[in-house]
């Protein structure tokens, strides 16, 4: 039986339509790995080599994965309390009720949206703990740092802007508090306070531009972020590993550049 | 920016060759078209038509407030204190973060639920985060004999409103 399920995989693997997605072709050649991440358009983003200290649990604890793998399920399960939530005053409170009580498995994705969102602020000031006690934050890596920064002011801006969804009082209160926070910066404060809620008090014009910022805005600026912060970790030489850094940290120089545009 | 540069310092006595005179057209109307997308930004996301409650509240007879009491009206935010000298309204709002304070009889002061800022009738404050006292409010009696406060008018402390 194997021997048959064995030669199906290889025949679809051979047959034009495989072929034509993935071009990279079958094989177990060092040439043919490195191909079948150069050649996709998400694993490209990755090294094709990487080295296999970097990727034992005790060089990152997998903590920056382990926060992507939050922001995954936090967009599924986001998308799908989309389908029942309708961010207007008189309903919102009321669909986040039935979504508890009357939508089939609604508890289970609310539930589930929530405590990865909780998890995914918790991971990723753990990853950035991790990244600083361990010095990756330095040269060439600084502004993978400072990207990582940029995504932690996303991540708490997506945690702030999802807590007033719910439209109850702790969701209303926290607002009115955090909303006011803003109108402390001199002279544009009051319109930074004007401008966020869309009015002088948290109503139903807050509401929406909370919910906007919540599940468009915020969203697909963390994803373009991420794709960066992906990115950099390959073109900034791979992921840190403390004992096969090189003592003199340089930038990529010209011959380095070189070799990499071949 | 090199381009710009080239003029001056190769020969101070050449003119603007038509690249970077293009250049210069181009930069300036992209400019321009930032700052209109700007001014065009701010202008579309602040509402000119707002659908909240109006700041001026009707709060009934002033024979319905008894001497020495403290009402809180928590719909509109606002407290109607009538004192001996006579009646006023502060604004019930805590001036720390906007949350809505509480009247507290039993220690006659008027207390904030979320960062335990303290006030007293007159609004003044006695402790707590909150960096103002309550604001006194616009009161007057209306033609028909109703007691009125604006919201959005505040007043020096002490004016009181003697019917």
């Amino acid at each position: 039986m194997p021997g048959k399920t064995d030669k199906l995989i290889e025949q679809v693997e051979h047959s034009r339509v495989w072929r034509s997605i993935f071009r990279s072709g079958t094989g177990t050649s060092t040439l043919h790995r490195a191909l079948a991440i150069q050649q996709n358009v998400f694993l490209h983003l990755f090294s094709n080599k990487v080295r296999k200290r970097m990727l034992s649990v005790s060089s990152t604890w997998y903590l920056g994965t382990l926060t992507f793998g939050t922001f995954l399920i936090l967009i599924v399960t986001g998308v799908l309390l989309m389908l029942y939530y309708h961010p207007s005053v008189p309903q919102a409170y009321a669909d986040m009720k039935d979504l508890q009580f009357v939508v089939s498995s609604g508890l289970f994705l609310r539930n589930l949206h929530r405590w990865s969102a909780q998890a995914m602020v918790f991971l990723v000031f753990a990853h950035m703990f991790k990244v600083f006690y361990r010095g990756a934050y330095r040269a060439p890596r600084e502004f993978n740092w400072v990207i990582g920064v940029m995504l932690l002011l996303i991540t708490l801006l997506l945690s702030y802007t999802g807590y007033l969804l719910p439209w109850d009082q702790l969701a209303y209160w926290a607002i009115t508090v955090g909303s006011n926070i803003s109108s402390a910066v001199p002279l544009v404060g009051s319109k930074i306070h004007f401008l966020l809620l869309g009015g002088n008090q948290v109503n139903a014009n807050a509401l929406l531009r909370f919910y906007v910022l919540h599940c468009v805005i915020l969203p697909l600026t963390a994803l373009l972020f991420v794709a960066v912060h992906f990115w950099r970790i390959r073109k900034d030489g791979g992921l840190y590993v403390q004992q096969s850094e090189p003592k003199k940290l340089a930038a990529p120089d010209d011959a380095v550049l070189a070799k990499e545009a071949k | 920016m090199p381009d710009e540069k080239q003029p001056e310092s190769s020969s101070p006595a050449r003119e603007l060759d038509r690249r970077a005179f293009f250049a210069k057209i181009g930069l300036g109307s992209l400019g321009i078209a930032a700052a209109g997308t700007a001014a065009f930004a701010y202008q579309f996301l602040s509402p000119n038509v707002l659908y909240e409650p109006s700041p001026i509240i009707n709060v009934g007879k002033p024979e319905s407030f008894a001497v020495d009491s403290v009402t809180l009206d928590a719909n509109s935010g606002i407290y109607l204190v009538r004192a001996a000298e006579g009646f006023f309204a502060l604004n019930a709002i805590c001036t720390h973060l906007g949350c809505l304070t509480t009247w507290n009889q039993e220690l006659n002061i008027i207390a904030c639920p979320c960062h335990g800022s303290k006030f007293n009738r007159n609004g003044e404050k006695i402790e707590g985060p909150a960096p103002k006292p309550l604001p006194w409010l616009r009161t007057w009696v209306s033609d028909e004999g109703n007691l009125m406060v604006d919201r959005s008018t505040n007043i020096h402390p002490l004016q009181f409103l003697r019917i």
